[in-house]
């Protein structure tokens, strides 16, 4: 995985520069103050710039160090594919992919992933060449009100790499095994996504047939 | 077009197109993150600005004083609304509290000001500097302490009466007497309540997330005080809905309020956090239920009686209907009542009635078959009615209960399920089988359509209807292309804009048969101004292949377009069938669960529905909506219940992480089956709903199945381990 940036310093540094310059470590190109000002603006906010590769593009942005990945991609990038269901990571909706792995992007800060490369759901594919995982939900009806949708598909995909890069998860029975596809193990790893319309049945048939032809 | 005789041979019986599993054809979009939802509409509100919104910190009192001075202060706010300075606000005819709340405060969470500001960072910050000081005045927010109080509800029918219960029940050689709860249940759509507002003028457009756009489009204009013709609401595609977005809610109205304030297009989402109590909710019951029967185990006298709760001004859930109609017995009464309570609105969630009532009847139903000595199937099979049980001269218009009981008994296995309750055990696990009834009445709804061929030979299909994730876009396709006898790849559906003819909209599961019958009238319309464009006798034409063939010539259909695209305009309603015959739709719930039995912990191994609800449009969707509800009655089984903070007068588990809902690994594969059937006294589409009768049961036949491996019967929802582990048999 890339480093977020190139600066190097120890917990103890970090510790005693205090909280509010964290935020600052992670984001080294700060710059003072935005251009908005409210009804009678007394602070202005902190902007960062960051810069990150999002679907094989170079982004480049200057951003509110208070904005989430998901909200940089969705309000920022115009990317709404990717899909804020609670803002608190307690739903997944808004699952990406970060450099092979996928996270919860409204539960990280947009100026965390300097150089990072993200991959959302419009990575993926596009209606006329869907990627397989996408082909696959299609086909099982993996899917109702689609809301939860992108979150699922991207979660899948990266369930089915985690599994063939060994990758243990809490049902793993034997973790000196290698990782293998199993019902069980899909569940499990597939549970922080939540679909309220009830299509889990149909998601496992779509994500047991895409791990069949890759296997 | 009225439908007031019942269906004969039509278009749609041809079934090349309409009954064919095709895949949804908003599938690419949904699967690709391309659908655009309410609150991500840069491609027509660039500029919009957001708005955050407070709400109230009581559940019952007044605003003494709101300072929202800081707040208007902080970076990037462009204006605070708040009750002193929205100008005077009505209330919508479908919402019990107002949506804006100040200075009197109806419920916790009401809305009490939202912040707009350039940014969602900066709304958020600012709106934590929106001080109030309230006064809290006494609430009453405990069911079971306000049963006492509870009054017979104004509308309705909340009392019902045939025979003489209590006589026959003191007669009866076996009874039971039980009283079930089920809680406060949220509906915990995935797309939270959101809406972008652009005002122009005084007309206002309302990118929203909403079930009935033209409820709603009427309930915007009445709370705003502006002409509904002034109102346009776009809402293509709705991120879930379960009756939570019938009705308009307060991300509407304080988007409309903020963007007028502001002066620009306002974006407001309602935090999730705030969604539980902000917005309604399906209401706790407290449910009693009496059953006599004859030592062979006929229904001589059936009783339901039902309390629950809401604001002032609202209504009952109404648990006991379907008692009304589903099992047979001479002797029968019902009955609700209401008491007032000042927790958030109760409304309408997925089979409102039925659910939590099927939840309570369902297990009473295995309660007395057990008592009786009966197999519970064996129960129901001998207590069917093809009459309604209250009116025995108004026939079902079709009713194939047993057969979905008997197919689904066969299909699951259940001649294994051991009589003797917590008597099947297999390693750490006791193993149980359940069954449940599955009924929930069929709704026709008037609705609308505008279809039109196009010179290239396209057919485009406008209609305000509205897809939850039901498969309206695809099976409104598939009507379409079967009356005009093209492939589906040929039509385009357009929804969810009020611009467009009114629909049924989504709710009560009359949509998917409703809207499709006015997209049927609309073609029928079309055919016959494309039959007379042609020179040919409508009522002959066969429109097929992209053809039209009569008088054994075969013309093909962009010929009548050649000179212009032709349109047509028309709606279905409805006569008296509904009265004239009981239309329900049936089936049977099988469950099959293991108990650890030392921790209790319950999974759910193996799950069938066996449905008849009329004719299947698309046995792919139909069977995704029967799934998802089967879903969620597993969630209404043994997790759902919102937990209410009786001193305060809230509900404490207001979010996704505390509001469990089913996640993948508690639901196992899904079996579904559709009897084949078509029903032509509901409409030509001889279809039926079906995404509520999928949950109606469900419940029951998991706490059945719970019972049947535990021994330990629980009669209060959900089924969590604290209930029953203490009576375990020892380990």
């Amino acid at each position: 995985m890339a480093p977020s940036n190139d600066w190097k310093f120890t917990r103890r540094d970090v510790l005693k520069m205090g909280a509010m310059s964290v935020t600052a470590l992670a984001a080294p190109r700060l710059v003072a103050g935005g251009s908005e000002s409210g009804l009678g603006a007394t602070s202005k906010p902190v902007t960062a710039k960051v810069g990150m590769e999002v679907n094989g593009a170079q982004q480049a942005l200057e951003l509110d160090t208070r904005t989430t990945l998901l909200d940089a991609l969705r309000e920022h990038m115009h990317l709404t594919g990717t899909k804020k269901g609670c803002d608190h990571g307690q739903c997944g909706a808004c699952t990406v992919i970060v450099d092979g792995r996928r996270i919860n992007s409204c539960l990280t800060l947009a100026v965390m992933h300097e150089g990072a490369k993200v991959t959302t759901i419009e990575g993926l594919g596009r209606p006329g060449s869907l990627h397989p995982m996408q082909a696959a939900f299609v086909k099982h009806d993996g899917y109702q009100c689609g809301y939860c949708t992108p979150g699922q598909i991207c979660s899948a995909v990266a369930v089915l790499d985690e599994i063939k890069a060994d990758i243990p998860s809490h049902v793993t029975g034997d973790l000196t095994a290698k990782a293998s596809f199993s019902r069980t193990e899909v569940r499990e790893r597939m549970s922080g996504n939540i679909c309220r319309c009830g299509a889990y049945s149909n998601i496992h048939d779509a994500i047991e047939e895409v791990a069949g032809g890759a296997a | 077009m009225k439908f007031d005789t019942p269906a004969t041979t039509n278009p749609i019986d041809r079934l090349k197109v309409v009954g064919k599993p095709v895949d949804r054809i908003d599938g690419p979009l949904k699967t690709t993150g391309t659908a655009p939802y309410a609150y991500e509409r840069h491609d027509v509100a660039p500029d919009h600005a957001y708005g955050y919104v407070v709400g109230s910190s009581i559940a019952k009192g007044r605003i003494v004083a709101i300072d929202t001075s800081k707040a208007r202060r902080a970076p990037g706010v462009l204006a605070v609304v708040t009750a002193q300075n929205a100008g005077k606000l009505g209330k919508g005819n479908f919402n019990t509290a107002r949506l804006l709340g100040g200075p009197d405060i109806e419920h916790y969470h009401q809305a009490v000001a939202v912040v707009v500001a350039e940014t969602f960072e900066q709304a958020r910050s600012a709106a934590q500097l929106v001080h109030v000081d309230y006064a809290r005045a006494k609430g009453t927010f405990d069911l079971a302490s306000a049963k006492g109080s509870a009054t017979k509800p104004k509308d309705g029918k909340p009392d019902t009466a045939v025979g003489d219960f209590d006589k026959a029940f003191a007669a009866s050689a076996v009874t039971l007497d039980a009283t079930y709860t089920t809680p406060d249940q949220s509906h915990a759509m995935m797309e939270p309540h959101a809406t972008i507002a652009a005002w122009e003028g005084d007309r206002l457009t309302l990118w929203t997330a909403n079930q009935m756009v033209d409820w709603s489009r009427g309930d915007v204009a009445k709370t705003l005080g502006i002409p509904k013709e002034n109102v346009r609401l776009v809402s293509p595609y709705i991120g879930g809905g379960f009756g939570g977005k019938l009705f308009v809610r307060a991300d509407a109205i304080m988007a409309a309020l903020g963007a007028r304030a502001a002066g620009r297009p306002v974006a407001v989402a309602l935090q999730r956090p705030l969604m539980m109590n902000n917005t309604t909710h399906r209401p706790a019951t407290i449910q009693r239920i009496r059953i006599g029967t004859s030592k062979e185990g006929k229904i001589d006298a059936i009783a339901h009686e039902s309390w629950s709760g809401d604001l002032p001004g609202g209504g009952p859930e109404t648990a006991v209907s379907q008692t009304r109609l589903l099992y047979a017995g001479p002797n029968r009464m019902t009955a609700m009542r209401l008491a007032v309570l000042d927790l958030p609105e109760g409304n309408a969630m997925r089979a409102p009635g039925e659910a939590p009532g099927m939840m309570a009847l369902e297990i009473a139903i295995d309660e007395i078959a057990e008592k009786v000595g009966m197999d519970p199937v064996e129960f129901r099979v001998l207590n069917d009615t093809q009459v309604d049980p209250e009116n025995p001269k108004r026939p079902f218009s079709q009713r194939r209960f047993v057969e979905c009981m008997r197919t689904g008994a066969k299909k699951f296995g259940w001649e294994r399920r051991a009589a003797r309750p917590g008597s099947v055990r297999e390693g750490r696990w006791l193993k149980g089988l359940g069954v449940a009834s599955a009924f929930r009445n069929n709704l026709v709804m008037k609705s609308a359509a505008r279809v039109r061929l196009e010179r290239s030979g396209r057919l485009v299909v406008e209609t305000d209807m509205t897809d939850i994730g039901t498969g309206s876009y695809t099976i409104i396709g598939q009507t379409a292309a079967e009356m005009l006898g093209l492939p589906l790849d040929r039509v385009d559906v357009r929804l969810g804009d009020s611009s467009f003819p009114v629909s049924a909209g989504s709710g009560g599961q009359w949509g998917g048969n409703s809207s499709t019958a006015g997209v049927y009238a609309a073609c029928v319309k079309l055919r016959e101004a494309i039959a007379q464009k042609l020179g040919v006798d409508a009522n002959t034409a066969v429109f097929d292949g992209g053809d039209v063939v009569a008088n054994d010539r075969r013309v093909p259909l962009t010929k009548a377009v050649a000179g212009g695209d032709i349109v047509a305009e028309d709606g279905m309603e409805y006569g008296d069938l509904d009265e004239r015959y009981q239309q329900s739709t049936f089936g049977a719930h099988f469950v099959e669960v293991r108990v650890d039995a030392a921790t209790g912990e319950i999974r759910i191994d193996r799950m069938l529905a066996v449905c008849a609800a009329g004719r299947i449009l698309n046995p792919k969707s139909a069977r995704s909506q029967v799934i998802g509800a089967m879903t969620m009655g597993v969630g209404a089984a043994l997790m759902e219940e919102l937990v209410v903070d009786k001193r305060l007068g809230f509900f404490v588990n207001h979010d996704l992480a505390l509001y469990e809902v089913p996640v993948h690994a508690d639901i196992p594969h899904q079996e579904v089956v559709f009897l084949d059937e078509t029903d032509p006294i509901s409409s030509p589409m001889k279809a039926k709903g079906v995404g509520e009768l999928g949950i109606c049961g469900v419940a029951a036949a998991v706490a059945n199945a719970v019972y049947n491996a535990t021994g330990v019967r629980v009669r209060d929802y959900p089924v969590t381990l604290d209930k029953f582990l203490d009576k375990l048999p020892p380990v």
